[in-house]
């Protein structure tokens, strides 16, 4: 899988009470949810965000509650990959489990910035940012992870039978 | 290689003789947990499965937790939506207002969780079981709703970290400072992807109240999970809520530790910390005066019997400051009840507190306490994020009871040798 986007770029433990706070989690509607989305820490990004940016943070990205509506409401607003130094644990597996593309590379997320255009590879683990031609290597996931991901999701796994 | 008590579990769940830190294994599950917030969306994704049942009705639990007594129109809608559920598919450990209390406080009064158990949960404070020695973690709603289905989940073998305890804590210092101290060390993402896990002879002075409370927080550390060797305490604790035999699983002699840190209980202070994360902790005997309006004492991490008889220790016969809103919160039914005839609410109601039925409420800044724009509230709770109970300008200073309980007498935040 290749994605290609702009750079909306955020700092070191992003925690899910910023990502959707829990005022709004009286609802799981997905939309509503993106509507709200990390409204506590940067207001103006629901408005903002296009189709297909990429979001790129510091370390421990999604630290904090196992609300599964952070990482959808990231990926119902548009995003197609989040780029951090590290994820916490839950929101990781999350992110696999609903079909939400990540990815950790510290360099990457230390020499990428807000704006930038940036094209990532997740078969091969390579990140190239576009506006300045620097690529960067990372882990690609195992391949159980990434046919999760592939496959849209946890549920969608189990369903088709690729999950064992 | 040995195996650590956390990677036994886990092998003994897989089916496997033996796993090593970094293997993918699929892990048979003793419980799976959800709360009126995330089982929605997990429902939502059991029908996608188009499983026609859960895989065992004794095994799947649902507690209406996080905005029940429903605290508006759309929550009782969520908390409608689970009870359906569980109704149809006969489940039944389903905990409706009555019933109910803060999960975590509540499955292991009610022994859903013995020691040697697999369990997921969603929700990130699934790690609290680890205090009896089981292994047990925070997942999403997907994880949940395919462990509804089949009684499964994926896992990556954790490494961990090995926390040697030693001594005894001093008194009014509790299992709060401990972890709150222990969060300060490492950081929020000290522990990231691995288990914490707590032994030596410093294990026996604590409590199963206080184990609770700090296996809880493992997550706020960014563990997997938390979990405690099994004692004496832990067994005869198991016996009187279950009847399920509990499974001892000690770590090999020569398990692999990422570190170990020794840690003296005896040399621990009452320990607070400071917004905007739980990692900034502070003893309170080094603090300036931190001026307060609102004191929280309840929740997961210390709405327990011990915290609230701490509490009343500390607040019999004196009033909270005027100006300090001070709500008390029992994490469960029976916690509630025991409490009213210890005539700890008595106490509370006297010193000018007031006392809610067993509810999340305001650790989330669901409803119950939410705090203006810059206001600060001493919590009992266990994040302190931006905006976690209310204004995004709100802060909030993670606490045990006792400072808590101090902290609303002093009007600042105290500890109790102060107003005692
Ligand atoms: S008391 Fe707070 S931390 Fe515990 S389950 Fe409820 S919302 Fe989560």
């Amino acid at each position: 899988m290749v994605f290609e986007g702009k750079v909306i770029k955020y700092g070191d433990n992003v925690d899910t009470d910023v990502i959707i706070p829990a005022r709004y989690l009286n609802t799981s509607d997905k939309k509503e949810l993106a509507s709200h989305c990390m409204e506590d820490l940067d207001a103006t990004f629901a408005g903002r965000v296009q189709n297909g940016d990429i979001m790129v943070a510091g370390f421990n990205f999604g630290c904090g509650s196992s609300r599964e509506h952070a990482p959808i409401a990231i990926k119902e607003s548009g995003i197609s990959l989040v780029i951090a130094k590290s994820f916490a644990r839950i929101f990781y597996r999350n992110s696999i489990n609903i079909g939400l593309a990540i990815l950790e590379c510290p360099e990457a997320v230390d020499a990428i910035e807000e704006g930038h255009t940036v094209e990532a590879d997740l078969d091969k683990g390579v990140i190239t940012d576009k506006t300045t031609g620097k690529q960067f290597k990372t882990e690609p996931f195992p391949e159980f992870i990434q046919s999760i991901i592939t496959n849209g999701g946890l549920v969608e796994s189990i369903k088709n039978g690729s999950f064992k | 290689m040995g195996m650590t008590m956390t990677q036994k579990i886990l092998a003994a769940h897989a089916g496997l003789d033996k796993v090593e830190a970094g293997q993918l294994i699929l892990v048979n599950l003793d419980l799976v947990l959800g709360n009126d917030i995330t089982s929605p969306v997990a429902i939502k994704e059991f029908n996608k499965l188009g499983a026609e049942n859960v895989f065992d009705k004794d095994k799947v639990t649902m507690v209406m937790d996080h905005f029940a007594p429903n605290k508006d129109i759309k929550a009782a809608e969520q908390c409608k939506m689970c009870r359906d559920f569980c109704g149809e598919k006969d489940i039944t450990n389903f905990y409706d207002v009555g019933e109910m209390g803060i999960e975590h406080a509540l499955l292991p009064e009610k022994g859903l969780v013995v020691s040697g158990d697999a369990v997921i949960g969603a929700d990130s404070h699934t790690c609290t079981y680890g205090a009896l020695g089981a292994f047990s973690t925070g997942v999403g709603s997907t994880d949940m709703a395919c462990g509804m289905a089949t009684g499964k989940a994926w896992f990556k073998v954790p490494s961990a970290i090995k926390f040697e305890l030693k001594g005894k804590l001093n008194k009014y210092v509790t299992g709060k400072d401990v972890i709150l101290h222990i969060i300060g060390m490492i950081g929020v993402d000290g522990a990231l992807y691995r288990s914490m896990e707590f032994t030596g002879e410093g294990l026996s002075s604590l409590s199963v109240s206080d184990r609770l409370c700090m296996a809880n927080m493992a997550i706020e550390a960014g563990a997997k999970n938390g979990i405690f060797e099994v004692d004496e305490k832990t067994i005869e604790y198991v016996k009187e809520h279950s009847n399920r035999e509990p499974k001892v699983y000690k770590a090999d002699a020569d398990a692999q530790y990422d570190e170990t840190y020794v840690i003296d209980l005896s040399e621990i202070k009452p320990t607070v910390s400071f917004p905007h994360l739980p990692e900034n902790t502070h003893t309170v005997d080094e603090i300036d005066d931190i001026k307060i309006d609102q004191v929280v004492i309840g929740s997961c991490t210390n709405g327990r019997l011990e915290d609230l008889q701490l509490a009343a220790e500390i607040l019999k016969g004196k009033k909270v400051a005027k100006n300090v809103r001070t709500i008390i919160i029992p994490a469960t039914q029976k916690i509630y009840l025991e409490a009213m005839e210890q005539g700890l609410l008595k106490i509370f109601i006297e010193a000018g507190a007031v006392v809610s039925t067993p509810t999340c409420g305001p650790c989330l800044g669901g409803y119950m306490g939410i705090l203006a724009q810059g206001e600060r509230a001493v919590a009992t709770t266990n994040r302190n994020f931006v905006g976690r109970m209310g204004h995004v300008d709100s802060e909030i200073y993670l606490a045990s009871p006792a400072v808590a309980a101090a902290s609303a007498i002093a009007g600042k935040i105290a500890e109790p040798k102060e107003v005692m």
